[in-house]
């Protein structure tokens, strides 16, 4: 199965944030690019792997697991976003 | 109600836009409007309990009320095939959203922006054209029959190209091929404008990279990639 974008996690995203991360900017751990959450590549399956566009390290993985929610972001070194005064 | 939480939406009516396609107007709990290039995620749950979800971009002006989602069905797919073809009126199914902050226009956004949709990627970018945004705007279709919003797109008087990558009309002398660097390089004129681009993930990296390699800055280019 291809891959899809950071948009398509927005309501996953949303529901463990405070707010929508799409125009949230992520740095790679594993390479130093940054950009929009939106433009990182997803694969889903046992769960949603969010992969670096750019050197495909795994940014964020997010999986449910029997009512418990374990969200992994090792790869993931820094992410900003606006947020109200 | 947070836009986070599931709720239950009824389906209020269904409209055939395309043979493979539908529109849908919800009814959906505490909607409080969305932005224009947002989406919903749709979650359906079987008798047995199984659970499929899914995300659909909605179609509808961002005044609109009651939102829309255009559903185009996907072969051997598992809820596609159901929501045009098998749904009714008056179904449910959870709904929650909108979500997307990001491939999304607004109106204090001024000057033309371009647009260019492949298949089913036309969706949010027809809500955008709803909402009033100035653009120009790039179809690409596998044949007339498929093109999604066609009688709208020519009622509403746009500067709209289609190019036809299986089969095009009879007598056609418009591009007829998928979007590539040379349709690019003459429909996409100056580097500058925002270019919105939804479509398949292939259709879309490629589109991105032409338009790259054409000038245009990867800031100024808003991507939505749906598999």
């Amino acid at each position: 199965m291809t891959h899809l974008d950071g948009n398509a996690v927005a309501g996953d995203l949303a529901a463990i944030f405070t707010g929508d991360l799409s125009g949230a900017v992520a740095t790679c751990a594993g390479c130093g690019v940054t950009g929009p959450v939106a433009t990182v590549m997803v694969y889903e399956g046992m769960g949603e792997v969010l992969r670096c566009p750019d050197c495909d390290t795994v940014l964020l993985r997010l999986m449910r697991v029997a009512g418990e929610t374990r969200l992994d972001m090792r790869g993931v070194s820094l992410l900003r976003w606006q947020s109200a005064a | 109600m947070a836009v986070t939480d599931w709720r239950e939406a009824t389906v209020a009516r269904i409209r055939p836009e395309t043979p493979r396609a539908a529109t849908m107007t919800l009814e959906v709990p505490d909607w409080h409007g969305h932005r224009a290039g947002q989406h919903v995620d749709v979650r359906l749950t079987a008798e047995d309990g199984y659970r499929a979800q899914r995300r659909y971009s909605i179609a509808s002006a961002p005044e609109g009320g009651a939102p829309q989602i255009t559903v185009v069905e996907v072969d051997g797919g598992e809820v596609s095939p159901w929501m045009v073809s098998v749904a009714r009126e008056e179904d449910r199914f959870e709904v929650r959203g909108p979500f997307g902050g990001w491939f999304v226009w607004e109106p204090a956004m001024l000057g033309e922006v371009l647009m260019i949709g492949g298949g089913s990627g036309l969706v949010p970018l027809m809500s955008m054209l709803r909402a009033g945004a100035p653009a120009r705007l790039l179809v690409s279709a596998r044949e007339r029959d498929d093109v999604l919003y066609l009688d709208e797109l020519e009622k509403r008087e746009l500067d709209v190209t289609f190019t036809y990558t299986r089969r095009a009309p009879l007598g056609w002398t418009g591009y007829d091929r998928r979007v590539d660097y040379s349709m690019l390089r003459e429909w996409a004129g100056t580097p500058g404008p925002r270019v919105y681009v939804c479509g398949p993930t292939a259709f879309v990296e490629s589109v991105a990279n032409d338009l790259v390699s054409l000038g245009h800055e990867a800031a100024n280019i808003r991507t939505e990639r749906f598999g």
